[in-house]
């Protein structure tokens, strides 16, 4: 009894001393199971098992607000944390544009890098009579009423920029004509575009692979500089005429106040982890596309999607 | 013939002593968490989920543990229903109507057999139908568009007024209100805050697990201490097990029918086994006529809804694994669950990894006995569980309310909102105001007018688009008759009842 009192007593003490040497800690602002929680595990998991963290990364999740409660807490409470690294993604960047993390700022963290992204895709029924992404793009110019997209998110977000960032590029204005639902994940866009309740689907690679092979749906572009590896007879939107690169990264963002030397050994972390054999298995499992931008360069990318964005969603209305 | 060498392949992956285990450990746990109040299925397997990778486990073993909590939770709602008058979790909720009464006059022994037994048969038979069905059953989906689930969620709420109370304008009022609540949070078309007042916490929307817990669990231990312990529905005593076997027969054909139903309304994807539960309920008291005394301990009361809500857990499985649309809350943790292990649920599952999608639908037979086994014979340990006295138990709700809650976002927030929602149901129980339709409200409500909006956004306001197919017309006919026909029934038929009575 005694003995295992002490013993239990020694543990506690031992694992108390563990954590006090500074493990590192992710923030994954979602409940357990989505991208941010995967980013988090899986880059967590690599970084120690290539050797670039001590004592393996403890992941915190902490779901609200779409990520604007850990935002705010980041902010708050966490601002000079050298030790903390926070999962985002695309959906950070278009929530902190349309001020959707209660007046919070992009500039009040900072974008350490990212290490992978899922392609942007238009997707239509397989018996669609629009044979290219040219087609499609006309019909909705000569009555924006003939084609509705169905997507996994809300107006204004993510999906629903895909296709008008195309428009726009194509010379067609008047994006608050386009019809758009915002149904609950791609998934089920993709069953209303099948089903013919819409004509059209925006979404990510992710979520089309299944239904492409079974051969529902064609995807009519890949929103990305090349071709993706696994999905090359899908073209892109880019040699089609349509230069527009939309893609949802996996990446991370540290608090603002750390050192300039912490920020960069963070990126040099990130740039191991997009190297190693097991990010690279990682992506492939879960549908991922070779996406590497870290440090300063990450940063300024950023940066020019969220005035993107913020362009976008005050034609759109989303924002003043 | 190829049915069955696929169900061959699925139990040579399934019936591995390892995974057997799994499938038994996983059954107590499901049933353990179905049995305490406020842990409902997708809680329960979103809280196992770190544990399958704790243990890392492959794809097919961890499928097989969480499937098992899964249906455990959904075999062990149905105990604390019947027992406390609290659902364990939200499909349990129409089991309360007759369970309780039934356990109030001596009889929770039957009840819990009698409902155990039409949990197994409700399974076993969705089981079943998602392996005949699965690939037939994936297209259905595709002919719901946005007018269809406006018209099929109308449905549910035109024939709420018949179910949680005799007064129609207070089940209305109930509704009302929970759809109120559902508008919470981020709306969805426009991605514009409403109702939040600017609180970060109140843009994911209110937690309808918040409400559950807050309306039932702890509005039940203030009406408790209000009451210092007299006239609260805590402390049935379980006497003696026996099963009643006249009337299992005579359930045959209510099993039978709820399990379809359950089927069926689980299929559909977001309407899930509270929808299956609730039709299941009402059209067996609509096929018993009111003599029946259905909210008064009838026995079909309890198989019914019972049967319908594990033919929807299964069901909603269908969906899942055949389209990746999960077809309800729970579905919706399996598919994270499913994704993190790196299989893509979709219409080429069943050719990309068989092995996976047959195992688990062995596991998923193997388990339905083990939970037979488990919830008939062996149901006193779970009710150990629930019979501790007052004093300790409601504490002890208090507690695994608030841990409940505190997991599912790890905010203090959902806390204070659990507390109010408490309040909140001890005045209404005050008021003679049903807390049921409220939940339903705050279940479906964000989905009925999303599906509503969608509809306008794609006919440009439109109205005539709510009816453009039969399917939604077929529907609006059933909503409509299911809201007007029990005025109407209520009047003819109460006055040779009274007689009889």
């Amino acid at each position: 009894m005694n003995t295992t009192f002490k013993a239990l007593v020694a543990g506690a003490a031992f694992s108390l001393a563990g954590s006090a040497v500074m493990a590192a800690e992710c923030i994954a602002p979602a409940n357990p199971g989505g991208g941010w929680d995967f980013t988090c595990r899986q880059i967590g998991k690599i970084l120690y098992d290539i050797g670039q963290v001590d004592s393996p990364v403890q992941v915190t999740n902490m779901a609200g607000g779409g990520g604007g409660l850990a935002f705010t807490h980041v902010v708050n409470e966490r601002g000079d944390d050298a030790d903390l690294i926070v999962a985002a993604s695309q959906a950070t960047a278009t929530r902190l544009a349309q001020n959707a993390y209660a007046g919070m700022k992009a500039d009040q963290v900072r974008f350490v890098g990212a290490i992978g992204a899922d392609p942007g895709v238009i997707v239509v029924a397989a018996d669609s009579p629009y044979g290219d992404l040219a087609a499609l793009v006309d019909a909705i110019k000569a009555d924006p009423g003939s084609v509705a997209f169905a997507g996994g998110s809300a107006v204004g977000g993510f999906d629903h920029m895909k296709p008008l960032m195309i428009l726009k590029e194509a010379g067609f204005t008047d994006i608050t004509k386009v019809k758009y639902i915002g149904v609950d994940g791609g998934a089920d866009a993709i069953t209303q575009t099948v089903g013919g309740f819409t004509q059209a689907m925006t979404g990510d690679m992710s979520e089309i692979v299944g239904f492409i092979k079974s051969g529902e749906v064609r995807a009519l572009a890949v929103l990305t500089e090349e071709r993706v590896p696994g999905f090359e007879d899908i073209p892109t939107a880019k040699e089609q005429g349509f230069d527009v690169v939309a893609v949802n990264w996996r990446g991370l963002y540290v608090p603002k106040n750390i050192s300039d030397e912490d920020f960069e050994a963070w990126g040099a972390k990130l740039q191991a982890v997009a190297d190693s054999d097991e990010w690279q298995a990682a992506m492939q499992a879960n549908g991922l596309a070779p996406f590497t931008k870290v440090g300063g360069d990450f940063q300024s990318w950023v940066d020019g999607v969220i005035a993107d964005t913020v362009e976008l969603s005050k034609e759109l209305g989303v924002i003043q | 013939m190829e049915l069955l060498s696929n169900l061959a392949l699925g139990f040579s992956v399934a019936l591995s002593p390892y995974t057997l285990m799994l499938a038994v450990i996983g059954c107590f746990l499901g049933t353990v968490i179905g049995a305490l109040p406020g842990l409902g299925p997708s809680n329960g397997v979103a809280i196992l989920i770190p544990l399958a990778f704790t243990l890392g486990l492959d794809a097919t073993s961890a499928l097989v543990l969480m499937t098992s909590v899964y249906y455990g939770a959904m075999y062990g709602g149905r105990i604390s229903s019947i027992l406390l008058n609290i659902p364990g979790d939200e499909p349990a909720l129409m089991t309360t109507l007759d369970g309780y009464p039934m356990a109030k006059a001596g009889r929770a022994g039957e009840a819990l057999v009698l409902s155990g037994f039409a949990s197994f048969v409700g399974a076993v038979l969705a089981t079943v139908g998602l392996m005949l069905l699965a690939p037939l059953l994936s297209r259905i989906a595709y002919q719901f568009g946005p007018a269809e689930y406006f018209a099929l969620y109308l449905l549910a709420f035109a024939t709420l007024g018949g179910i949680a109370s005799n007064n129609q304008a207070k089940a209305a009022l109930a509704s009302a209100i929970g759809l109120g609540i559902a508008m919470v949070g981020v709306d969805h078309t426009t991605g514009m805050p409403r109702l939040t007042g600017g609180n970060l916490h109140l843009f994911d929307g209110i937690d309808f697990l918040v409400a559950i817990v807050g309306l039932f669990a702890v509005a039940e231990v203030f009406v408790f201490i209000e009451s210092h312990g007299k006239g609260s529905s805590i402390g049935v005593k379980l006497e003696k097990v026996t099963i009643p076997v006249r009337e299992l027969l005579g359930g045959t054909w209510t099993m039978l029918r709820a399990s379809l139903i359950g089927f069926i309304a689980g299929i559909l994807p977001g309407a899930g086994a509270s929808l299956g539960s609730f039709l299941a309920y009402m059209q067996e008291k609509s096929v018993q006529g009111p003599d029946a005394g259905f909210g008064t301990g009838n026995p079909k009361g309890v198989m019914a809804p019972e049967a319908g809500n594990n033919a929807a857990a299964g069901g909603a499985l269908v969906p899942m694994l055949t389209l990746g649309v999960p077809g309800s809350g729970t579905t919706a943790v399996l598919l994270a669950l499913l994704m993190t292990l790196n299989i893509t649920p979709g219409p080429t599952l069943f050719t990309d990894n068989p092995d996976v999608v047959w195992g688990l639908i062995a596991s998923l037979l193997i388990a339905n006995f083990v939970l037979l086994a488990l919830n008939v014979p062996l149901v006193r340990i779970f009710v150990k569980i629930l019979s501790v006295p007052p004093w300790v138990l409601l504490p002890g709700v208090m507690m695994i309310s608030f841990v409940g809650i505190y997991s599912l976002s790890g905010s203090y927030f959902d806390l204070l909102l659990m507390i109010l929602f408490g309040v909140v149901g001890w005045l209404f129980r005050k008021l003679d105001i049903p807390t049921v339709p409220i939940i339903l409200g705050i279940l479906l409500g964000s989905h009925m007018e999303s599906a509503l909006r969608r509809a306008m956004v794609l006919s440009d306001g439109e109205w005539t688009y709510l009816f453009s197919s039969p399917i939604a017309i077929g529907l609006w006919i059933f909503a409509v008759a299911g809201f007007i026909a029990p005025m109407f029934l209520r009047n003819v038929l109460r006055k040779p009842q009274r007689i009889t009575d």
